[in-house]
């Protein structure tokens, strides 16, 4: 799966895009932000409040318990800011 | 019509071309937003960037316009959004409603710019003397847009 990072959650992550697989255990976007924030100390510090992250699956806003495939493209961002 | 670019646009342009070979609409209503200087700009601050998510940002805009068209009868609309830095009096955004009569121009421009605001994938960098910082999302913002689902629902 593609995992895109976008405002402040890129620059905490270190990154702004990264392939990985799907991990085990891992069945929804809220699962995928936990088992995000358990990685690395960096990524602790961008995914550590999931109260501010938001997500799109395959470019469509989803809420946290939306169910992940394999081949999906994830964004995790802040609120949005634009207008 | 939808466009993202990091090109300015000139908004008495658009609304001509909008307009100029279309004789059924008789009430055009838009709504620009603009960089705001917050007082920064005299110690060379008061810029910011604009980030968004390529793909995803047309996406979200047409499902925007495509609600706005299901919603009002509309003879055509427009939103622009710019990406990039941006100086204070810049534009960043315009959206255009044109219609037979002005309600459903006032309500689509402002539907538009309330949904935008709330679902398209920006995120402002606002650069002042501290440094540079990201704007945090209002709580009235969710506000402004929540009113049109309710609106919606009701129908």
């Amino acid at each position: 799966m593609k995992l895109i990072y976008f405002a402040w959650v890129r620059e905490k992550a270190g990154k702004s895009k990264e392939e990985i697989p799907l991990p085990e255990g891992v069945k929804t976007v809220g699962d995928l932000l936990a088992w995000l924030a358990e990685r690395d100390e960096k990524m602790a510090t961008a995914f550590g409040d999931p109260s501010i992250i938001r997500a799109a699956v395959n470019q469509e806003h989803v809420s946290m318990d939306h169910e992940l495939g394999e081949n999906d493209e994830i964004a995790f961002f802040p609120p949005v800011t634009g207008g | 019509m939808i466009r993202v670019q990091a090109e300015d646009f000139d908004m008495g342009l658009e609304i001509s071309r909008m307009t100029r070979d279309d004789t059924a609409i008789g009430g055009v209503c838009a709504f620009a937003g603009l960089v705001r200087d917050f007082g920064d700009s005299a110690a060379g601050g008061g810029a910011m960037t604009l980030e968004h998510y390529p793909g995803m940002t047309e996406k979200a805009l047409a499902e925007i316009e495509a609600q706005a068209k299901a919603r009002w009868p509309l003879q055509d609309s427009l939103i622009i959004h710019r990406y990039g830095r941006l100086e204070p009096g810049d534009n960043i955004v315009l959206v255009v409603a044109a219609s037979a009569h002005r309600e459903a121009a006032f309500e689509a421009c402002h539907f538009l710019i309330d949904w935008l605001k709330t679902k398209a994938p920006f995120w402002k960098l606002e650069e002042n003397a501290d440094g540079a910082h990201w704007v945090e999302a209002k709580s009235r913002d969710d506000a402004a847009a929540d009113k049109w689902s309710r609106s919606e629902e009701k129908e």
